[in-house]
Order: structure tokens, then sequence, then C-alpha cells
């Protein structure tokens, strides 16, 4: 896919349906609740100030989505770009459609006043990393930590 | 986080030939500034290249070219060729897992080296380069 044949835009609620499939071929669960959930927190103009909820749009398909959001001294850390989720169709990868959305993100993000982007990975999510590590991101100087709630002894 | 000194040639060399793709680099010159023999960096080489990496040109200078996926082959992959970067069992390993200690001193070192091999697994050669080229424009 050349790439110029798409644009990056805000989200609209007619997209949600192919935003769940785009989803759901990666993860290979419809979460439909959820989506709506997120669009009604993240869609629209009101969500344009500190959280962007972007598509990929190419002639009449919805080729991939963006979403993220201006977080604000989470435990100490100065407000920051955060992006915690991104999909493209698997047939329209390794066409610029990721990194274009995330240039578009940013410059939102950049627009509200942060210099910096973070995400959160699986470690074994080696195609996403991979991904962001080619847009020339680096470890952040936070460690992700978990416990298992239903050992009470810790 | 340390690797060995073959594996510091390999990933050197290939980061020499891949950033220029299709041109010949000259092993006596990737040896000279990396400080080995031109002996030693051919035992490299020779591996690097019966992995399917590198092409050797015979011949004066003895050069090589990158032939790999630049945007496919990551830093793990070169380095597992030489050296196998999980849970290395320390000397005396079998009689400390037998205890708590030493199965909870084992429980992190395998968190520290799974972190190791997510890194090294998600940087590519292409996008090494680019880190290689970051450094050389913030250098004063």
């Amino acid at each position: 896919m050349p790439k110029d044949t798409f644009r990056i835009r805000p989200v609209d609620r007619a997209d949600l349906g192919e935003v769940i499939d785009i989803d759901a071929e990666a993860t290979g669960l419809r979460k439909v609740d959820y989506w709506y959930e997120l669009f009604a927190r993240y869609g629209g103009a009101r969500g344009r100030q500190q959280r962007f909820f972007l598509v990929a749009e190419q002639g009449p398909r919805i080729v991939g989505f963006i979403i993220g959001e201006v977080r604000d001294w989470e435990f100490g850390s100065p407000p920051c770009g955060w992006v915690f989720g991104i999909s493209v169709r698997r047939q329209d990868r390794q066409s610029g459609v990721a990194s274009r959305m995330l240039d578009a993100i940013c410059e939102d993000f950049r627009r509200a006043g942060v210099d910096k982007v973070r995400t959160l990975l699986a470690r074994d999510d080696h195609l996403v990393m991979s991904f962001f590590r080619s847009q020339a991101m680096m470890a952040a100087p936070f460690i992700a930590l978990e416990r298992d709630l239903l050992d009470r002894t810790p | 986080m340390r690797l060995q000194k073959n594996t510091l040639i390999a990933l050197s060399s290939i980061l020499e030939a891949a950033a220029e793709p299709g041109r010949q680099v000259v092993a006596a010159d990737v040896a000279q500034k990396y400080g080995v023999s031109v002996h030693h960096l051919a035992k490299v080489l020779r591996q690097l290249g019966r992995a399917g990496l590198l092409e050797s040109a015979r011949g004066v200078g003895g050069g090589y070219r990158f032939v790999g996926n630049a945007r496919r082959v990551t830093l793990l992959d070169v380095i597992e060729i030489f050296e196998d970067i999980s849970a290395r069992p320390a000397e005396g390993a079998e009689r400390e897992t037998v205890t708590d200690e030493g199965r909870g001193i084992a429980r992190v070192l395998a968190e520290i080296d799974q972190t190791a091999k997510a890194v090294f697994g998600s940087i590519t050669i292409a996008t090494m380069l680019g880190i290689v080229e970051r450094e050389r424009r913030a250098r004063p």
C-alpha cells in the first residue's frame, strides 16, 4: 500500500466495528463493550485535549488505530504521552501505517505540552516492541511490577 | 550485562557491513578498527557466513557484505550464534537450587535474563544502526 493512500484522523463512532475487527485479528478477542466504553472516554471532540484515539483510513476502510493520553505525575513522573493501544490490519502492515499513526499522536502530545512519549508492552511481544524500537524508543527509567493477588502472603 | 568478545566483534562487524548495503567491507579495516587480529576476525566472520548473515568475497582485501534482512535480524539472532545468554548456571548451581535461598536467587537472575533477551530480541540491525547514528550525531 503506497504511503500517501491513507490518512490519519480522529476516530468516529462508525469506525468502531472495524476497530473491533482489527483488535480481534491481533488478540483473538472481540471486546465490543470495551471498545464502546473506550470510545466514550477517548473518542470525539471532548477527548481532544488530553486523550487521543486516532484511526488510519484508506478509502472506505479503517486499516489501523492508535490510542493514547497525557498522564500527569504518575509516581513523580512529569506529564508525558502514553500510547496504550496500536494495531494495523495484518494485510496492511509493512507500509508505514503504524509509523504515521505514531507520528500523528506524538504531534498531538506535543500540542498538549509534553515532550516524552512512553508505552508498556508484554516482554515477549517482539513484533510490537520491535516496531517501537524502530521508532527510536528506548527503555524508560521505570520497571513494571506485578503481584498475584490470589497470593495473600507477600 | 556482559557479552563475550567474539559476540561483540560479530555485532560490530554486522553493523559495519549493514551500514552500507551492497558494499564490500574490508576485513582488515574492521580488524584494525576494533583492535583484533585479522585471523580472529576471520573466524567470527566464517560463523556469521554459515548463519547466512554475511557473504565473503575472496581475493585482495578479503571483503564481506551483509546479506541478511536488516529489518528482521535482531541483536539476539546474532548473539545466539555465539553464546547462550539464558540463565547460565553458575558454578555449584546444582547445589544452590536445592535450597530456598538458591531458588530465590535463581528466580531473580531469571528475571534479569528474560529482560535482557527481550531487549536484544526487539532491536533489529536497522534499529541498531539508527541508535549508532544518534550516538554519532550526539558526539561533540
